[in-house]
């Protein structure tokens, strides 16, 4: 055990109140000790639920680990205590970037250039970005399946291993609440699909009532092209998350379920 | 035994299936069915054909093809539905605790072979 960490286990143990658990747990996580650093950023976090620093310590520990749907919810976590921190836009705008949404990728870290002109890696990374766009424009055939889906304002998570993808919020007129969803060859199709979605969730309903199975919770399907997950996030709302097939249908459902809550959470702030 | 009903035997002899028919898409009538007693036949091909047209412009609507595979869970059991060629669709009915993986793998290599 190196002499910084020695020192800072020693000051936390002394007091464990103390900040000192934000700076051991990136020591650990410089030093590659993942395990440790966790704990300790949990264990910092359930004392101060509401500091941006601790989530944002836990979704770069998250993401050293691989998990990069945690990373991502920590940072929005970050965003929700402290709506101008930088550190969690460009996370957040890297895990878009790597889930293949350059669009959702650029407006993180351009609202984190924004709030932080002077800082020249967000300015690398937008013009970075700005250019494997345009490559990946040209690269991509036009026709083939739904290239990058993903919702502006519903928090989607970014699992890093997918690049066809795609959330619907809709509500139960068939209107779309957020989101969107683009076809290579129709372009935006979101106000189309979400206009069967209203007509899927009644003849859910009808038909899970009439069959004696209940309410109805969720609707998979599998498609040639993509997986879908139907649920309703609220009585009046269907929320509808796309993932390449490659995504076990049973992993598709917990980021739904994930997706859902965020939805919920984001309806309850439009009231 | 036709290759209909050696389907619908296959997909209910998996744990937990309470039924399965195999039904036309576009008009929900009933082609052939396996089913517990109590079970209206007819209206499980009706509303399931009605739930998978909708989920078929949805599909179609996003720019993909009509789905292979359909399951809609409600709290109480599930349908499942598998679309094959030529308008058909073969459809389970379980209840919770059914083996849906093996429902699933079943349906799909039933439609298939009667593709």
């Amino acid at each position: 055990m190196s002499d910084d960490i020695r020192g800072l286990t020693a000051r936390l143990a002394e007091e464990p109140s103390s900040l000192a658990f934000l700076e051991l747990g990136e020591a650990l996580r410089r030093r590659g000790q993942l395990e440790a650093a966790y704990k300790v950023a949990r264990g910092g976090l359930s004392r101060y639920p509401d500091l941006a620093d601790a989530h944002d310590l836990l979704a770069h520990i998250l993401g050293d680990q691989g998990d990069l749907a945690g990373a991502f919810d920590a940072w929005v976590e970050a965003l929700r205590v402290d709506p101008m921190r930088t550190s969690a836009l460009k996370g957040i705008g890297f895990l878009y970037f790597r889930a293949g949404d350059v669009a959702a990728a650029r407006e993180h870290l351009q609202r984190a250039a924004d709030i932080d002109p002077d800082d020249a890696a967000i300015t690398q990374a937008l013009a970075r970005m700005s250019e494997a766009g345009r490559a990946r424009a040209s690269a991509s055939p036009a026709g083939q399946g739904i290239p990058v889906v993903a919702p502006q304002e519903a928090a989607a998570e970014a699992s890093g291993d997918n690049t066809e993808h795609g959330l619907l919020l809709v509500d139960g007129n068939g209107l779309r609440l957020s989101g969107h969803l683009r076809s290579g060859s129709l372009g935006d199709v979101g106000d189309r699909v979400a206009a069967e979605l209203a007509g899927v969730s009644k003849e859910a309903s009808r038909t899970t009532r009439l069959l004696g199975l209940g309410t109805w919770q969720t609707i998979a399907v599998e498609s040639p092209e993509a997986n879908l997950f139907l649920l309703a996030p609220t009585p009046d709302t269907v929320l509808l998350t796309i993932r390449e097939t490659s995504l076990p249908m049973a992993r598709l459902g917990l980021i739904a379920e994930r997706a859902a809550r965020d939805a919920r959470a984001w309806l309850g702030h439009q009231e | 035994m036709s290759p209909a009903n050696a389907a619908l035997v296959r997909v209910t002899q998996v744990p937990g299936v309470r039924g399965s028919l195999l039904i036309s898409a576009t008009d929900g009538l009933v082609v052939a069915e396996r089913l517990m007693d109590g079970i209206d036949g007819r209206a499980v091909a009706a509303l399931a054909a009605s739930l998978v047209q909708r989920l078929s412009r949805a599909a179609i609507g996003a720019g993909m093809r009509i789905p292979t595979f359909v399951h809609l869970r409600g709290n109480e059991g599930s349908v499942l539905a598998a679309p094959g060629q030529n308008d058909l669709v073969l459809v389970a009915l379980t209840g919770l605790d059914a083996n849906l993986g093996l429902a699933r793998l079943e349906m799909l290599d039933a439609v298939g072979r009667l593709n």
